[in-house]
């Protein structure tokens, strides 16, 4: 008799046993997810409070007069894009971006810089930047990224088949072919890819909005930083 | 009646639970480690940082399978992770520390694994925590087995 009081206790202390365990466990994920996210915020409201002082830096970098660009030169907003033209989310964006541009008309402009991550498309860059020797860059940038998925497979950009797909543009592609490799498209692309570097801009597209960058990166948060500086500038 | 009937099924001796309960810890603590730093702070990880997450992502899992009711037998599913896990986490600190050559770099994509971007006191890096949250798991796995089949 004594012995089964004692086992049922040993088995009431074991269930307690469990229990005890089960709320250690509960508690620890849960501790662990709490210091997880409030560790995001601190991050974050950090980050921001760098990045104001970061856009007053980053103007140097941002201000510079070889880009293409849209928009009258006295908008107070202005717009930084660096894109790749093999990327597609970039690609994505485009339509995008226009759709900003027309709904702030003459309270901002963009400038487009390059920042050819993938392999093989700084000759993309190379051709859109001969082609606006030919004042049909606009023209020539809407074919490429229409035509991204033919020319480049597996995010490798193969200029022979950009080639085809740039045929009823009335562009002189034996220019283009000449052009290519100029002096003055290389700086465009050494500079673009240094003050990508300077910006820290790792992915594409990335934006500057008067300097700040993205938050975080989304159509949504690029829409909102631009219609702050738009509300913020007139 | 024997005492055994009056067992619950799930008995455990208390020792090895900890010893799983904190090993399971540890890979908690690695994988919201490298999901903060790639997702919050965007250091994008190498191709050797993927394969150590490989590894290590699913131990927060099977460890917590295996706590739940406890059975030792986990130690055969989880060793190998983590085992296979220390080992790119060593290879990739040799990488770090210039022991192995560039040209057997298997990280020829986008990120070097070489660069860090993380360097804590001169030599903490982030293949060298992987490497420790590896080595601990791993001998709290091996003990746990030896005094589970005690």
């Amino acid at each position: 008799m004594k012995k089964r009081v004692q086992l049922r206790k040993d088995v009431q202390a074991k269930q307690e046993g469990n229990q005890l365990k089960k709320a250690l466990f509960i508690g620890s994920a849960i501790l662990l997810v709490l210091v997880f996210v409030i560790g995001i915020f601190l991050y974050e409201s950090e980050r921001l409070d760098k990045s104001a002082k970061v856009a007053a830096q980053n103007q140097v970098f941002l201000a510079r007069a070889h880009p293409p660009g849209l928009g009258p030169a006295d908008a107070k907003v202005h717009l930084v894009e660096f894109f790749d033209p093999a990327c597609g989310t970039c690609r994505e964006f485009y339509p995008l971006v226009k759709d900003l541009m027309k709904a702030n008309r003459d309270k901002m402009r963009l400038s487009l810089r390059y920042a050819p991550f993938h392999a093989g498309s700084d000759n993309v860059v190379r051709i859109l930047e001969a082609a606006r020797k030919q004042d049909k860059f606009w023209q020539t940038l809407e074919a490429v990224l229409a035509s991204q998925s033919y020319w480049a497979p597996n995010h490798k950009a193969q200029v022979e088949l950009l080639w085809p797909r740039l045929g009823n543009l009335g562009l002189d592609l034996e220019r283009i072919k000449r052009d290519m490799y100029a002096p003055e498209i290389e700086t465009v692309l050494t500079q673009d890819l240094a003050d990508a570097k300077a910006l820290n801009v790792t992915m594409t597209p990335e934006f500057f909005v008067n300097g700040r960058p993205l938050p975080e990166f989304g159509f949504e948060q690029l829409k909102k930083l631009v219609n702050n500086a738009v509300a913020k500038a007139y | 009646m024997s005492i055994s009937e009056f067992e619950p099924q799930d008995y455990s001796p208390d020792g090895a639970w900890k010893l799983v309960f904190l090993a399971w810890l540890l890979a908690s603590v690695s994988t919201l480690g490298a999901l903060f730093l790639s997702q919050v702070m965007g250091i994008a990880p190498c191709v050797l940082c993927w394969y150590q997450r490989i590894f290590m992502f699913p131990l927060v899992f099977v460890l917590a399978a295996g706590l739940f009711p406890f059975d030792a037998r986990l130690v055969r599913y989880a060793l190998p992770l983590a085992v296979v896990g220390w080992t790119i986490a060593l290879f990739h600190v040799l990488v770090v520390a210039g022991v192995v050559p560039e040209d057997l770099r298997p990280c020829a994509q986008g990120i070097p694994c070489k660069d860090q971007q993380i360097e804590w006191f001169g030599f903490v890096t982030i293949p060298l925590l992987s490497l420790i949250a590896f080595t601990l798991i791993g001998l709290l796995l091996l003990l746990t087995y030896f005094k589970a089949s005690k």
